[in-house]
């Protein structure tokens, strides 16, 4: 258990020598995401627009979106890869359903109308999902999910109607609520924050909480948990439920940054991007989304002045994501975090501590 | 005859009819509703067609024309496709490479021809070139992570991601269109009826020769592939490892070299349907992705390791692609997806899938 052991996630038996603890200790073991968190808040006095939202801001989006596959991956031991979907189709219905610059398709409801049902439909996306790749077990999720992702985008392409084909939707605002314009920088990045911290604790509560526990006996044994009266099928069913929940409000938000939606934004590539931040930042952990996605970001925004800079071609980007993500699976099958923690332990254990 | 082929392939012909025949009579009404299904197709094919259909199905130029595309379609699905479901079947390695091998095989049959003029000797160009990037990746990486399914298909992903760049720098993002030889250009008259003039005289189908040289030549390797697993050594001993890998090694057979062949022959197959995908339409960025899905799809809708599943999947979502091309255009991927989810709602895993 060396996964509870150095995040705090007490492992079954030790829960309640944790509580003894209390808040000292709570103090101590999230220092790191405290004061991270407090960075993250006092940022908007610091960073400009432009890192605020397009590099933060979008990395917690992704992470959010991120977050949704390494709870279905790490919990489940189920590796979707229509969670970049999930979030595309939220991302499409609040264009269809709110407002874009397309009154032919678009139905301008409100913002409060408009972002539930995009919700809900999500939600109904991913728990249909849930079902189809249910069927089948193990590996097979891989291949039903992609080629649910694959067929999502092909109708995107296609289809006019709904969809309107491969120049999808553009215009899309952020709304006007409680008095606040929520398409400014700074609004927009605590909203994203916000949702970020909301859905990284929810993930955190439920995995402790019994239908997290009993997904994780899902994972480790199906038959068994079969065998004492669980049912298998069901909790699977409903963790690609919750985390299409998850996916379809980083969808929203991924629209409301973006300001536009098109076949790309939730394609075939952006659902292998997904999975690579995933996986990069590690499945271990809830936290591991969001490192995955900042560095993923930060590759995006900067590798290309970088290559250059050392004089390599800028435009061999995709191959050095590749490479860095062969790395991570051929030597760190629980990526940066497993690496950040092993290397912690090394460090605590020169230090003459252990990590507990 | 999905059966038969996981069946004694020592008597594969006389078991094949047995299995049919037991088949029949465990569903009678299934085999039924298929003879009915499949007389109605070869009718509506054959026989000029009464007015009234004409209102229904539209000109039966189109969808005679759907129904040739689909099914010449579904030959080259099967190419692609039949070496992912082996490489599956034997390895458990979901192979997620695979549509860059039909690119690269594209690539580098469209440069042979070039370089020779031979369309024909392209092909070989293609296979050994897809064959020994296939030897490369099972030698050099799969072999050090057996068993661990999710790695090895994260390690095709991200060797997908590395090979579509690369491609993208060598022959760029442009559309590559690979000539067919002239020997095999312009159409072929067809025995089929697909209009009948005001004079009464019948006007017959005429079709890309290409195409159907093409099919002719998918359906011969599908009948020879199913003969060599069926009639060979090293067909028994792959179709042994497919049922149970660790047994085939403990009886003292070289498993690792067995994979080594399976994946350079899946993998130069669809180094193959490459240059068979440049000729029908053409080859370019993206196009991996796009035959990565099929290849998914037959495989789910086929059933999954099976080569006479891949058969029958890879023609039917030829075929749905095609229909849908013609009958509703906004929704063609729609009706694929919904083949794919009926099949797994009755029978997860596969048409002719074992489960």
């Amino acid at each position: 258990m060396a996964l509870a052991e150095t995040t705090g996630i007490a492992p079954l038996g030790t829960q309640d020598l944790q509580r003894s603890g209390a808040l000292s200790r709570l103090a101590t073991q999230h220092a790191p995401i405290l004061i991270l968190g407090l960075l993250l808040v006092i940022l908007p006095t610091i960073a400009s627009d432009f890192i605020l939202v397009q590099v933060v801001g979008w990395s917690m989006i992704l992470g959010i979106i991120a977050l949704s596959l390494m709870f279905l991956a790490g919990y489940g031991g189920m590796v979707s890869l229509a969670q970049m979907t999930a979030a595309g189709v939220s991302g499409y219905m609040i264009t269809v359903f709110g407002a874009s610059s397309l009154p032919a398709i678009s139905l301008f409801w409100p913002w409060w109308l408009a972002a539930p049902i995009a919700i809900v439909i999500a939600v109904a996306f991913g728990t249909l999902t849930g079902v189809l790749s249910s069927r089948t077990e193990g590996i097979y999720t891989i291949m039903i999910t992609l080629a649910i992702a694959a067929a999502f985008f092909y109708l995107t392409l296609q289809n006019w109607p709904i969809f309107n084909g491969f120049a999808g939707f553009t215009t899309i605002p952020a709304p006007i609520a409680f008095g606040i314009n929520w398409k400014h920088p700074i609004p927009l990045y605590y909203l994203i924050l916000f949702f970020a911290a909301l859905s990284y604790a929810v993930v955190l509560y439920i995995s402790r909480a019994p239908f997290g526990l009993a997904l994780q006996g899902v994972r480790d044994n199906p038959r068994r948990m079969e065998a004492i009266g669980y049912n298998v099928t069901a909790h699977r069913v409903a963790a690609y439920s919750f985390a299409a929940l998850i996916a379809s409000i980083g969808g929203i938000l991924m629209v409301w940054v973006n300001n536009q939606i098109s076949p790309g934004s939730a394609g075939v590539e952006a659902s292998i991007d997904l999975l690579i931040i995933a996986v990069v930042g590690g499945l271990g952990h809830p936290i591991g989304a969001f490192v995955g996605a900042i560095i993923f970001v930060l590759l995006r925004t900067f590798a290309l002045d970088a290559l250059v800079s050392v004089g390599l071609d800028g435009r061999r980007f995709q191959t050095l994501i590749g490479l860095g993500f062969l790395v991570i699976v051929l030597f760190s099958p629980d990526g940066v975090i497993g690496i950040w923690r092993r290397v912690a332990t090394r460090i605590g254990a020169s230090n003459g501590r252990t990590t507990r | 005859m999905a059966t038969t082929y996981h069946e004694d392939g020592a008597s594969g012909v006389a078991t094949g009819r047995d299995a049919l025949g037991r088949w029949i009579g465990r569903h009678p009404i299934a085999a039924l509703a298929i003879a009915v299904a499949v007389i109605f197709v070869l009718w509506l094919v054959l026989a000029p067609w009464p007015a009234g259909f004409e209102d229904v199905f539209g000109k039966k130029r189109l969808f005679i024309n759907a129904l040739f595309n689909g099914i010449t379609l579904g030959g080259l699905y099967f190419l692609v496709a039949t070496g992912f479901t082996l490489i599956f079947g034997l390895m458990r390695n979901v192979n997620l490479a695979h549509g860059s091998l039909y690119l690269f095989g594209g690539y580098m049959g469209y440069e042979a021809g070039e370089l020779t003029g031979s369309w024909l000797f392209s092909y070989v160009i293609a296979f050994i070139a897809c064959a020994i990037v296939g030897i490369a990746m099972q030698f050099l990486i799969f072999r050090r992570m057996e068993g661990q399914d999710l790695r090895q298909t994260l390690v095709t992903l991200g060797l997908s991601i590395i090979f579509s760049d690369l491609m993208v720098w060598v022959w760029g993002g442009n559309a590559i269109q690979i000539d067919t030889p002239d020997y095999l250009m312009g159409p072929t008259a067809t025995p089929i009826v697909v209009a009948v003039k005001s004079g009464g005289d019948a006007v017959f189908l005429q079709y890309p020769r290409v195409r159907l040289v093409i099919f002719a030549a998918a359906v011969f390797i599908g009948i020879a592939m199913w003969v060599a697993l069926n009639r060979t050594r090293v067909g028994v001993m792959i179709r042994a490892g497919v049922d149970d890998r660790d047994m085939l090694s403990v009886l003292g057979y070289r498993v690792q070299l067995l994979f080594i062949l399976v994946f350079a022959f899946g993998a130069g197959l669809a180094g193959m349907a490459g240059i068979v995908g440049g000729t029908f339409q053409s080859i370019s960025l993206g196009e991996d992705s796009h035959f990565l899905l099929a290849s998914l799809q037959v495989v789910i809708v086929g059933g999954m390791g099976s080569i006479p599943g891949a058969a029958l999947g890879a023609i039917i979502i030829g075929c749905a692609e095609q229909f849908g091309l013609v009958y509703f255009q906004n929704y063609a991927t729609v009706l694929t997806f919904l083949i794919m989810v009926v099949v797994l709602a009755l029978r997860p895993q596969g048409l002719l899938g074992r489960s």
